[in-house]
């Protein structure tokens, strides 16, 4: 299950401004995070300011890549014909150990074996020469 | 600071009025909105040209611009108009409270509210949703960050919710399902319901296909077409109308936060509803015990179940065992939907939960009507988890 996606008609990031930021670094295997540089607040998705100290100053922290299981669904009636060779798969929310969470895939556990907390850590899935996503399996 | 609680029942809702509700027309956005805009001034018996203030729920997209109303209507001065496209779904009560303000401070003295759902037709939900020239402000976060994860589409975002729902607090498919099956009852009681003629059992239920686990076909609402509008105006005035007035006596909207992405809010099953139900109800000076009804945005069932718990009627995490044993259902404790809802009757983005509360309070709604119905809840979900709130008052 953990084989890397390649499709041509995969449904890809727009890559200009903080997204290409944010997957170049996915690309480079270094999942990263926008955080405040002055008080270190994350601000995922990213965006402009800090809503903790309003400071526009901004940095990539690399996570560790380990987290927990927080939410998922699995989509078994396809958004789009690129997405039916990979049915059924696990659309989650992850909650990495430093705080910030993203939406992603759990790859490679029964799907009558998730749970709700389940340790989890990265893998990259290089969907394109363009664009890597960071998908998560059983720790 | 002015107290919003001034504003209780100083408007009314005085006309309503509703396209047929189908699957496929052959009439363009235009064309619905101004037949049910024109059936709702009908309703209230004015003229055409006393509108002189239009909000649009969904700008552009709601069917027709302001000026397309001032053109057919002949309204020669518009003082205002205003859209609430961000509320997403929530946008019909949100535009409601634009009317309230409009009326209360005097700047107009008849609104028109109106609004036109084109899903069956038009584009798909799952195509509006990620594309931000929609003015939809979760809309980069959705292509930037959901899509290519293969999350694209509202029943799946949203089933996260629910999945989430489901391993804290026990909530069971059956329970969902009990929100379905109680939606699809109430359709077969109205004329203008889609589903009217088609019922629907746990077992059909049950034996629907998935859709995105755990949301099965029969979790999510219909794609429609067809238009429904409202007219306002303030408590006054309403003596002179056609009909009995529905009074406006608690209104407020609320945002999730952060509003734009859902993995990253503290507590994914904090909605905006959590935030504005206090408000409504503070406005109304009622709690939600004293609510005869409620009509609830029921976009999926699990959302249903959220709102439920959101207004008030009953505990965070209490919601599935709350809507089992027909305690939804008209003659139980808390009838949802009593026209069959965006589940079974049709999505017009709760324009027809509103149409069918002002119904509900003006009484003769036939069999199903709820008896000596007073006081009525109507919500609205959207964007993201946006969630606005209306309590009406005969
Ligand atoms: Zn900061």
């Amino acid at each position: 299950m953990s084989t890397a996606v390649k499709h041509d008609d995969f449904q890809l990031p727009v890559m200009s401004g903080y997204a290409k930021e944010s997957y170049d670094l996915c690309k480079a295997h270094k999942l990263s995070f926008q955080r405040c540089a002055k008080c270190k607040t994350f601000r995922q998705p990213p965006r402009p300011l800090c809503n903790k100290c309003h400071s526009f100053e901004t940095e990539w922290a690399p996570v560790k890549g380990t987290g927990k299981l927080y939410a998922w669904t699995i989509p078994m009636n396809p958004i789009g014909k690129a997405w039916v060779s990979y049915m059924p798969y696990v659309a989650a929310i992850v909650e990495l150990d430093e705080g910030p969470r993203m939406a992603t895939w759990v790859t490679d556990v029964p799907h009558d074996q998730l749970k709700l907390n389940m340790p989890v850590k990265v893998w990259y899935d290089d969907l394109t020469s363009e664009v890597t996503v960071a998908k998560f399996k059983p720790a | 600071m002015a107290d919003p609680r001034a504003l209780r029942d100083k408007t009314c809702v005085v006309g309503i009025g509703e396209t047929a509700y189908t699957r496929g027309t052959t009439k363009n956005p235009l064309q619905l909105s101004m037949e049910a805009s024109l059936a709702a001034v009908n309703d209230a018996g004015i003229k055409p040209s006393q509108i002189d203030g239009v909000v649009l729920p969904n700008g552009h997209n709601g069917g027709a611009t302001a000026g397309d109303y001032a053109a057919n209507f002949g309204i020669d001065d518009l003082y205002y108009t205003a859209s609430y496209p961000e509320m997403g779904g929530a946008q019909i009560v949100s535009a409601m409270e634009g009317a309230v303000m409009a009326l209360a401070s005097g700047i107009c003295t008849y609104v028109l509210v109106p609004h036109c759902s084109y899903f069956y037709t038009g584009a798909r939900a799952r195509d509006m949703t990620a594309n931000p020239a929609n003015a939809l402000q979760s809309a980069e976060t959705i292509r930037d960050y959901y899509r290519p994860f293969g999350v694209g589409a509202p029943p799946q975002h949203y089933a996260w919710m629910a999945q989430r729902h489901m391993a804290l607090y026990g909530t069971t498919q059956e329970q969902l399902g009990a929100v379905a099956v109680a939606m699809r009852k109430h359709a077969q009681l109205h004329p203008n319901a889609v589903m009217r003629g088609k019922p629907m059992t746990m077992a059909d239920y049950m034996a629907s296909k998935w859709i995105t686990w755990p949301y099965k076909l029969l979790d999510c609402s219909l794609e429609t077409d067809g238009a429904g509008a409202f007219i306002m105006t303030t408590a006054e005035r309403a003596k002179d109308c056609r009909q009995k007035p529905v009074h406006v006596s608690g209104i407020a909207s609320g945002h999730p936060f952060p509003p734009h992405d859902i993995p990253n809010r503290p507590d994914i099953l904090r909605i905006g509803l959590d935030f504005s139900a206090p408000r409504a109800y503070a406005m109304a000076g009622v709690k939600p015990s004293d609510i005869d009804f409620a009509e609830i945005y029921d976009c999926f069932t699990g959302q249903t179940i959220l709102q439920i718990e959101g207004a008030g009627f009953c505990k965070k995490g209490e919601g599935g065992p709350f809507c089992e044993n027909g305690n939804i259902e008209l003659g139980g404790t808390l009838p949802v939907n009593t026209h069959g809802g965006l589940l079974s009757q049709a999505h017009n983005t709760s324009m027809n939960h509103v149409i069918e509360a002002v119904a509900q309070l003006r009484g003769g709604c036939d069999e199903r009507q709820v008896k000596d119905a007073e006081l009525g809840v109507v919500t609205g979900w959207g964007g993201h988890g946006h969630g606005s709130i209306a309590i009406l008052r005969s």
